[in-house]
């Protein structure tokens, strides 16, 4: 489903002379409704990764092929139909701070064009899910951080993504917000859906059993089907 | 599509509500320019009523000799208003301009005395020409002065007067030529002000236009509720400054009025009140939409 080629990433400054490799040659491949974690220290280059798959940023070299297309050749007004089948989930929410929990689960819909009855009736529903139906029109400061995280799950997940990608969901949660959350990424995959997990966090991942993809110094130093935390 | 726009109107709708202190905040600096260029607009009628109405004041006078009849006087007449510099003439007899004399100073005994220790009319038969413009009146008295009625004429009274007609004439240019001065530097800043309002305000929101774009929004929908905004912040500032137009213009009236009967500034914005309305819109409408346009376009470069 994503196939990750030769993928470089060096950032240089005119400041320093020295540039920085956030990603030194990496390639893996990613299944279609597998659920793989990319574990790393704080800077190993997990976020810069992702943030290829999404064409936030270029590579200095190397391509991300999701779905046979080179993410990296697509048009800037050609993206949002690519982002449209990701989903994603950033460490810090990111949610739409003037808009109701409602409103940023159902804002994903709306840039569809998805009918209003459709959404009057998914947006509830997920948010059953996450187990915050009674908080539809709060706003997210209103939220306490592992119910903004819920919002932010429910917003990557409502439109049905192929992938979701999930950068330190649990970053600022405490152990009791990081199960739940862990619990319902799982719950996800079970219902078919590839997830691409970044954490640094040893128990999460040591409780998952599933494939590990460990990156350090941007290069991958080991991929294990039954990974455990190692670095 | 009818959805989509339904959508982006609702959603900058909304957003201009739930952010009403910056909304407030801008709708406040779009009153200030709006109103800066509502004056500029303002002050073309008021100082071509003034310039008018100091215009209005200067002639030239023909004197005629004392033994010209009044039919000699009106064949001069109609001879000068052929000629095309001349906007009109007026004709003031001797004993008219006599009456007018006393009218004006009956109040002053010593000249009413002097008048009447004279014994007779010193006046003489007159045409005062008015001219299109302050440059003119050179032209029309020198083609008095050497034209066939030179022997008709007692005095052109243009050359005692020519300092005050220059001086009006310079004054005419410099007002217009300050006016379109100013008229252009604040015309700059107040773009410049509005632009940096909305830029400040879009600013604030850059991570969301990130987010927006990272979860599959395309540039018009993320574009779209910014412009709205935009848009509701000029009518609503254009209708508040068209009140205070108003407001001032009814206030100002007869405070300029003393000064200058002929300028009536509730006149002049009842005159002028749909163009002016008009004005006030497109400032408003078309710089919410250009600065909100401009200041979003570096954000969605992701």
């Amino acid at each position: 489903m994503i196939s990750i080629q030769n993928l470089s990433k060096i950032y240089s400054s005119k400041y320093s002379p020295d540039p920085t490799v956030a990603l030194n040659d990496i390639s893996f491949e990613i299944e279609d409704k597998e659920f793989v974690s990319l574990v790393g220290k704080s800077g190993a280059g997990k976020t810069t990764l992702l943030k290829m798959i999404l064409a936030e940023e270029k590579p200095s070299q190397g391509k991300v092929v999701f779905q046979g297309i080179n993410v990296h050749d697509i048009n800037r007004k050609h993206l949002p139909k690519l982002r449209q089948k990701i989903g994603v989930v950033f460490q810090d929410y990111k949610l739409f701070a003037f808009k109701t929990v409602c409103e940023n689960v159902a804002y994903v819909m709306e840039v569809m064009g998805a009918k209003e009855e459709d959404i009057n009736r998914d947006v509830p529903q997920i948010l059953d899910l996450v187990g915050l139906k009674d908080k539809m029109c709060n706003f997210p400061r209103e939220l306490s951080g592992g119910e903004k995280q819920r919002v932010a799950i429910a917003r990557a997940l409502i439109h049905r993504p192929d992938v979701i990608l999930a950068d330190e969901p649990t970053g600022n949660l405490d152990p009791y917000h990081t199960r739940g959350i862990i619990k319902l990424l799982l719950k996800i995959h079970g219902m078919g859906t590839t997830v691409v997990l970044a954490t640094h966090d040893k128990n999460v991942i040591n409780s998952l059993g599933k494939r590990v993809v460990t990156i350090d110094k941007g290069k991958i130093i080991r991929d294990e089907q039954k990974g455990r935390f190692i670095l | 599509m009818t959805t989509s726009l339904k959508r982006i109107i609702k959603s900058g709708w909304k957003s201009f509500f739930r952010n009403i202190g910056l909304s407030i905040a801008s709708v406040f600096i779009m009153i200030m320019v709006i109103f800066m260029v509502s004056t500029l607009f303002l002050l073309g009628p008021v100082s071509d009523a003034l310039i008018s109405s100091v215009e209005k004041k200067v002639d030239v006078s023909v004197y005629f000799k004392e033994n010209i009849s009044e039919d000699e006087i009106m064949a001069v007449s109609a001879e000068i208003n052929s000629i095309s510099e001349v906007k009109e003439i007026e004709y003031v007899s001797k004993d008219q301009a006599l009456e007018t004399f006393i009218e004006r100073h009956k109040d002053d005994p010593v000249i009413i005395e002097s008048l009447a220790e004279l014994g007779y009319n010193p006046f003489y038969d007159a045409l005062n020409i008015r001219a299109w413009e302050a440059s003119q009146y050179e032209q029309v008295a020198s083609l008095l002065e050497a034209g066939v009625f030179q022997d008709l004429i007692h005095k052109v009274d243009y050359y005692q007067r020519k300092p005050i007609i220059d001086k009006v004439f310079a004054i005419t240019a410099g007002i217009n030529k300050i006016g379109l001065f100013f008229g252009l530097i604040f015309g700059i800043i107040a773009v410049l002000v509005a632009f940096n309002t909305v830029r400040i305000a879009i600013n604030n929101s850059d991570e969301e236009i990130s987010v927006m774009r990272l979860v599959g929004a395309s540039n018009s929908f993320v574009r779209g509720p910014f412009v709205v905004q935009g848009i509701i912040v000029g009518v609503i500032a254009a209708i508040v400054t068209l009140i205070l137009t108003f407001i001032l213009c009814y206030g100002f009236d007869s405070r300029i009025g003393s000064l200058a009967p002929e300028i009536s500034t509730y006149n002049i914005f009842l005159n002028n009140f749909f163009l002016l309305f008009l004005i006030q819109l497109a400032t408003g409408i078309g710089l919410g939409i250009i600065s909100s346009y401009i200041a979003i376009r570096k954000y969605l470069k992701i």
